[in-house]
């Protein structure tokens, strides 16, 4: 095996573009995507029909629709459409669909908000019913109910489901490998397989990234577990 | 434009080839695994988990080209060593089966052992008692009782394949997702052809949905429920 | 143990496909529009693929083809996926290094092409503007040694129809690619309407070699003879013009070139 043209400074290089690409999408992403979340989550537990019934469907077809497909529709279709041509030269927010980090962090962000907003939204409708009554005996409006009581204690449960989720989204931002242009670990690994025909060292040296960053991820989500969900913990001896 | 479309939509059933199989390919591993995991020896206890923690670490994605683009060369380069001068030629389909197969075998893993887990281990013990073998046992006893554990994990599982077939488009296999970008930049209005793509993925995911809704009924039979 | 290996092989080759015998496998690219495309039933057709049925013809043997992405088009030959490539690739000192080529069949130059209000005098007239191309293709290299260089932004796309398409949603300003095939391919259709071909035609052997010939593995040199022999074959009995001008004859061309 070639191991030497990895290392050469070129590709490390590449490599590093690529990392720094891949966490740039996998942060923003899951910033933006957990603020739509939390939105989404209120409107599903919330008391309007309408709400529910639109985010419902939203998740659903988030959550049935492969990401690929995703990616490709914001990339290829958005940009196909000419209300979003005739304005993508001048007028702000559209000028950012020519950008390829834009449109896979748009379809990223609309992924993992729908995915985390069932998540969450399962979790507020698991709260400990009597917690509830207890705080509108206090007499809390639902605004307050939601913000100190229900929220607080439904993140928590949520974290490691979410911790699952935020290691599918790094290895899911492999597919911006797929939006031309875009370079990020595995576009780096097929640019040098394409250049020097080594497929092993290129998708191993890819492997090894993603593994690293996984385990760190998982670190910091168990002592992030550790900290928020000490009640739940075993009892030490 | 419909022909396009016509062929999108036999580039499904290449999709559902896809996904079946590397489905069946799964469960076996991950039967395999979780026997692995749970017989308490050391030496497969580490091999399973290796297998699950380096499995779940890497993209669906880059497991893929190694196997495709790494294996072909490391196959043929195998046969020239040994001698031989025939070639093969992994396609994609092989190479999209035992791909996905091989990741969510990790991921069943982890669910057919929760699952074996939460079965008492009374039953177990009771079966040996009236001197069952293992693998009666494991047939009459605790495989019909997993299914019923197993199900929300495995419905998930499965979902998570089917989506990930399209992963399979990326090393060439013309199934739908492939078709669609093809028949897009070819016609240049690649609208029309992902959101066709689109809605067959999501009328096989809500077909799925309800087969193993259908499936949690039958198994549950008989399971008393406490109402909320 | 070599045994074993053997067996364990072989027992893997039921599920495997064998990739010799009388069929000649052909890897062809179809995106390239009018060399290498698929009608809407999904058969490939375009120059290259008549001259490949004819060639096969020729030498006796039936054609076979096999469809890949055109930046592991070398890689896939090297895995013996398949044993020849006739989809318009030419024939490169680089290329030269991984596998053999037989004699050209066709040369033609490359050009850059931009919207018509745009003042092309050379690369760095363009200085700023975001460009398509093939990757791993002789315009890629072209575009990244000269236009990259003089501050064009360079970007390679996975398939040439790609990049029209991206062309057509405005996200490129144009793109260097053949002369034949960007006209059958982008100026002709409705989407190239505001576009034409800028600048002088670009031959220049260090990036575009020396015209498109059949890649085949090194070591093969009995195809090889045999192929080089029927394309002149070709040229001779007149099978060649015609393939050649149901194709080109409207633009008076003979794309052997010089």
């Amino acid at each position: 095996m070639n191991w030497d043209v990895i290392f050469e400074a070129k590709n490390l290089e590449l490599f590093w573009t690529g990392i720094l690409t891949t966490l740039g999408l996998l942060f923003s992403s899951l910033g933006v995507g957990a603020v739509l979340a939390l939105l989404f989550a209120l409107l599903l537990t919330g008391p309007w029909a309408a709400a529910r019934w639109i985010v419902g469907s939203y998740t659903y077809v988030i959550r049935g629709t492969p990401l690929l497909i995703q990616v490709y529709m914001i990339y290829y279709g958005l940009g196909q459409l000419e209300w979003i041509q005739a304005r993508w030269d001048t007028v702000w927010p559209w000028t950012h669909f020519k950008e390829p980090f834009f449109c896979a962090l748009l379809a990223f962000s609309l992924n993992t908000a729908g995915y985390t907003a069932e998540m969450l939204a399962g979790a507020i409708r698991e709260t400990n019913a009597g917690e509830i009554e207890a705080a509108q005996a206090y007499g809390m409006s639902r605004f307050q109910v939601m913000l100190r009581i229900v929220l607080p204690s439904a993140m928590r449960r949520t974290l490691p489901a979410y911790s699952n989720e935020v290691v599918m989204m790094l290895q899911s931002t492999s597919l911006a490998s797929a939006v031309p242009s875009l370079i990020d670990v595995t576009g780096a690994a097929s640019r040098i397989y394409s250049d020097y025909y080594l497929p092993f060292e290129a998708y191993l040296a890819a492997a090894a990234i993603y593994l690293v960053a996984t385990f760190c991820l998982i670190g910091v989500f168990r002592l992030a577990e550790r900290h928020f969900l000490a009640h739940l913990a075993p009892r030490k001896a | 434009m419909n022909s396009y479309l016509l062929a999108i939509l036999q580039g499904s059933v290449l999709t559902i080839g896809v996904s079946l199989l590397a489905l069946l390919v799964s469960i076996v591993l991950g039967l395999i695994g979780a026997a692995a995991k749970l017989s308490g020896r050391p030496v497969l206890v580490a091999l399973a988990t290796l297998y699950t923690t380096v499995i779940r670490g890497i993209p669906d994605l880059v497991v893929m080209l190694l196997v495709f683009y790494g294996g072909t060369i490391g196959l043929n380069n195998l046969l020239e060593w040994l001698g031989t001068d025939i070639t093969v030629d992994i396609n994609p389909f092989l190479a999209g089966v035992m791909t996905l197969g091989f990741i969510y075998g990790a991921y069943m893993v982890e669910t057919f052992r929760g699952a074996i887990l939460s079965i008492p281990k009374g039953q177990a013990e009771a079966a040996w008692a009236f001197g069952m073998g293992r693998v009666q046992t494991f047939v009459r006893i605790t495989a019909p009782q997993m299914v019923r554990y197993a199900l929300p994990g495995f419905t998930n599982n499965w979902l998570v394949l089917i989506k990930s077939t399209a992963l399979v488009s990326l090393i060439g296999l013309k199934e739908m997702t492939y078709l669609a970008k093809q028949a897009s930049a070819a016609t240049r209005s690649p609208f029309v052809f992902f959101m066709f793509t689109a809605a067959l993925f999501l009328i096989y995911t809500t077909v799925s949905l309800y087969a193993l809704r259908k499936l949690n009924a039958r198994f549950s039979r008989g399971i008393k429920r406490g109402t909320l | 143990m070599k045994k074993l290996l053997l067996v364990l092989a072989l027992g893997s080759l039921c599920t495997l496909t064998f990739a010799q015998g009388k069929d000649l496998k052909v890897a062809i690219d179809p995106t390239y529009e009018p060399f290498t495309f698929k009608t809407a039933d999904g058969k490939p057709t375009g120059f290259d693929v008549d001259i490949a049925s004819a060639l096969c013809e020729q030498i006796k043997r039936k054609c076979v083809f096999v469809e890949q992405v055109w930046d592991s088009m070398i890689p896939g030959l090297m895995a013996k996926k398949y044993d020849v490539i006739i989809s318009s690739m030419s024939i490169t000192e680089d290329r030269l290094k991984q596998i053999d080529f037989t004699d050209k069949y066709y040369n033609t130059p490359s050009r850059v092409v931009m919207k018509k209000e745009v003042k092309y005098t050379g690369p760095a007239s363009i200085k700023g503007k975001k460009v398509g191309v093939l990757k791993a293709s002789t315009q890629e290299k072209y575009a990244l040694g000269e236009l990259k260089t003089a501050g064009v932004e360079v970007v390679s796309y996975e398939a040439q129809d790609q990049v029209y398409l991206d062309i057509k949603a405005g996200r490129l300003d144009g793109t260097v690619a053949d002369y034949v095939e960007v006209t059958g391919g982008f100026l002709e259709k409705p989407e190239g309407k505001d576009f034409e071909l800028k600048g002088e035609e670009l031959y220049m052997p260090k990036y575009f070699g020396t015209g498109a010939g059949i890649g085949l593995r090194k070591g093969e040199a009995a195809l090889k003879g045999e192929l080089s022999a029927a394309i002149k074959a070709l040229r001779g009995n007149g099978k060649y013009k015609t393939i050649n001008d149901k194709y080109f004859a409207k633009y008076k061309l003979d794309v052997y070139g010089k």
